[in-house]
């Protein structure tokens, strides 16, 4: 599904990403862990397409096509999700109008008929329901006012409502409570299946209580140190990332 | 967060690509038009009135403003900057000719004209209306129709163009004319007071809720012409009306006045809803033409308990001069101003509104949204004045301003002057820019950088939108977009 190859990055003109080459395919869940500033971030924007991270050498493939080639909203109706570490508020907009536009944006890229409002709110209502999150989040200006754990179950209903192909997540986890890590956990579970896949980014091993992932990889220093199973990241939270900052050096 | 190199450039090319949106009412429409001779003198001021058919009283008082309006300096305390206008270098009277003959119905109609408003999505025959809506037609000089007009007149509701209620209710025009905006308030107005041609006259009677809404669709069409709009509403004790405006023009190099006065009087118990949406003609991008849309609205609260609330969406003209006002006389009477105003290219507004609190225990909420883009300019200027008598009185205002680039302006002027000590007056205000995360945001989730502009932007000014009657608040939504299109690099 997806083909990262020797992947350089800058960002304001110092070089990130150092050579990421990763692979990922349908149906695994993927773990990238490791210390602050190793990259992780710029990897979960470069992926999204975000300005102002630049590529300067290798390619990513994604279902085929040549995913830097595409602006990002083009990304995300080809499947691409990024669930935010800082999720953005958007005055005045109620989710809903902003869950619609997006749904259908993407449907009308993969040449579908736009879902009418009553469509849409049996849709959402379903969603909703299955994630055992409350419907006045949906009256609600985008993420206004939100505690940092009903942001990110934003970002878990919009991603149940665009049914990724491939889910990344960044740093989804951090700052969470143990009830808002468990709606996290079962969004990312509930889309689990043959033909997605899902890269979690993120600091602790905490989150992999809930998300068992397939592989782990170690990213220091804009590269990735190290890969193994799901062992790996026990291992981590025993020994910390001093290893690889050492290894970087 | 991760720095953002190009954020500024970014937002360069977004900025620089807004300046190039589309109007989509550029068009003109070919037609014979009876016209007055180039220029402004008394004999002018005559031949309006002539081909109006008007009384004398009416002509005098035309004449009298004009005679004040030589002697009247131009207003020079906005924060716009064009030059002097050359008032012999305009027409101020064209008709279509086919109007001459006083069409009894559409069908006697140019189906021209009728093509025309069909065009701008104001079909004029009354099965194609939206049911709720009333309109009056103005093109150029005249009003071309007036739907619902029986139907109205059966609840007592007098709807016409004011050339009409000059004839059919004379006492009440010379009673309320000029009683809210006389002709020596501004320059522009007395120009109006002399050379006004059409606009709508509005009669609720005593206890009348107006069974529908009701609304004026002003349209420029003939070159170098000024439109000299002239609206009168007249709420009685206990009344209620919602109007709408609406108002286009074609493209052109050369800038084009529009001078209106709109009045409202309101009575005891009663209440005015006014709303506008403003897409004059903004000129292109480089400043070349655009409607100067220079008017005077006020609305005086006379009666105890009455209540207006001007409502405004300003996305076109070159320049913007406009402070729709409430005289708050009566006691326990309410004013309300929510205004959005969007000026992109060269476009400057200068817009906001004055709270004159006179009554005791009157209140008035001010809550104006400025988006400004491209290397447009745009000032709120807002007054709230409170007398001694007014005890009790209370008014909050909030202002936001949104700007999109880096070579755009916005300002805030606000005048507080209160001479009662138990007054409660509140300003909040507040500027940001569109951030980058927004775009970024809205993006990653398939949204085009076109809407998640649009959805921003419509978010920021929801507050207003959600003033504006169903039918006018998505059209006006429509129009946020659009204005905005064109916005990616």
């Amino acid at each position: 599904m997806l083909e990262i190859k020797n992947l350089h990055a800058t960002v304001g003109g110092k070089e990130i990403l150092k050579g990421i080459n990763l692979s990922i395919n349908a149906g695994e869940v993927h773990a990238i862990m490791g210390p602050n500033g190793s990259g992780k971030s710029t990897l979960s924007y470069v992926l999204a397409g975000r300005d102002g991270y630049e590529v300067t050498k290798g390619d990513v493939i994604y279902k085929g096509k040549n995913l830097l080639d595409m602006v990002p909203e083009d990304r995300a109706a080809e499947g691409i999700f990024l669930a935010f570490q800082y999720p953005v508020e958007i005055p005045g907009v109620p989710n809903t109008t902003f869950l619609k536009e997006a749904v259908n944006a993407v449907r009308k890229y993969r040449g579908e008929d736009p879902y009418d409002a009553m469509q849409f709110v049996k849709m959402v209502r379903a969603k909703t329901k299955e994630l055992g999150i409350n419907d006045d989040m949906l009256k609600r200006a985008v993420n206004v006012g939100f505690s940092g754990g009903e942001k990110k179950r934003n970002e878990i209903l919009q991603m149940a409502m665009l049914e990724p192909s491939l889910a990344v997540m960044d740093e989804t986890d951090s700052g969470l409570d143990i009830d808002a890590l468990k709606v996290v956990a079962d969004g990312v579970n509930m889309l689990r299946s043959p033909d997605r896949a899902s890269l979690m980014i993120t600091h602790y091993q905490r989150l992999l209580d809930y998300i068992v992932p397939d592989y782990v990889h170690v990213l220091a220093n804009g590269k990735i140190q190290r890969s193994g199973g799901k062992e790996l990241a026990l291992e981590l939270e025993e020994n910390g990332y001093a290893d690889y900052a050492e290894a970087a050096a | 967060m991760a720095p953002r190199v190009d954020h500024a450039q970014k937002i360069d090319e977004l900025s620089e690509t807004l300046a190039n949106q589309k109007y989509k009412y550029g068009f003109v429409t070919d037609i014979e038009t009876d016209q007055a001779p180039k220029g402004l003198s008394e004999d002018i001021v005559r031949f309006i009135s002539a081909k109006k058919n008007e009384p004398k009283w009416m002509l005098e008082a035309r004449l009298k403003a004009y005679r004040h309006w030589l002697t009247m300096p131009e207003p020079e305390w906005a924060k716009v900057e064009f030059p002097l206008i050359d008032y012999q270098d305009a027409y101020y009277f064209s008709a279509p000719k086919s109007m001459a003959d006083k069409p009894k119905s559409l069908d006697e109609i140019d189906p021209e004209l009728l093509a025309t408003y069909e065009k701008l999505g104001i079909p004029l025959f009354e099965q194609e209306r939206l049911a709720g809506v009333a309109v009056d037609a103005v093109f150029d000089s005249v009003s071309v129709a007036t739907t619902f007009k029986g139907k109205l007149e059966e609840v007592g509701v007098i709807f016409c163009p004011i050339s009409e209620a000059i004839e059919r209710c004379p006492e009440m025009v010379k009673k309320y004319m000029g009683s809210v905006v006389p002709y020596t308030d501004n320059k522009h107005a007395a120009l109006n007071a002399a050379v006004f041609t059409d606009g709508s006259f509005v009669y609720i009677p005593k206890g009348v809720k107006c069974p529908m809404e009701l609304s004026t669709y002003f349209r420029i069409n003939a070159e170098n012409t000024g439109q000299f709009e002239r609206t009168l509403i007249i709420a009685d004790e206990g009344s209620y009306v919602s109007y709408l405006e609406g108002c286009t023009a074609p493209m052109r190099d050369e800038n084009q006045l529009h001078a209106a006065v709109v009045e409202l009087i309101i009575l005891d118990d009663a209440e005015i809803k006014y709303s506008t949406v403003q897409n004059w003609y903004p000129g292109d991008a480089e400043g070349k033409g655009g409607i100067y849309n220079f008017v005077t609205k006020r609305a005086a609260c006379r009666g105890r308990n009455s209540k207006v609330s001007w409502t405004q969406v300003e996305t076109g003209s070159a320049i913007t001069w406009k402070y729709p006002s409430c005289i708050l006389q009566g006691d326990n009477s309410v004013g309300e101003f929510y205004s959005i105003a969007i000026t992109n290219n060269m476009q400057q507004a200068d817009t906001g509104t004055k709270m004159i609190h006179l009554g005791k225990n009157t209140s008035s909420k001010i809550i104006s949204k400025g988006i400004s883009a491209g290397r447009a300019d745009q000032t709120y200027r807002g007054l709230v004045r409170v007398s001694s008598k007014a005890g009790g009185a209370r008014n909050y205002t909030q202002c936001d301003s949104l700007l999109i680039g880096d070579q755009c302006g916005a300002h805030t002027i606000p005048y507080i002057e209160s001479k009662n000590k138990n007054a409660v007056i509140e300003h909040e205000a507040t500027t940001s820019k569109i951030s980058e995360d927004q775009l970024f945001y809205l993006r990653q989730r398939g949204i085009g950088e076109e809407d998640a502009v649009a959805l921003v932007v419509n978010g920021f000014c929801r507050e207003v939108l959600q003033q504006l009657p169903m039918e006018f608040a998505v059209e006006a939504q429509k129009l946020v977009g659009i204005s905005l299109e064109g916005s990616v690099g």
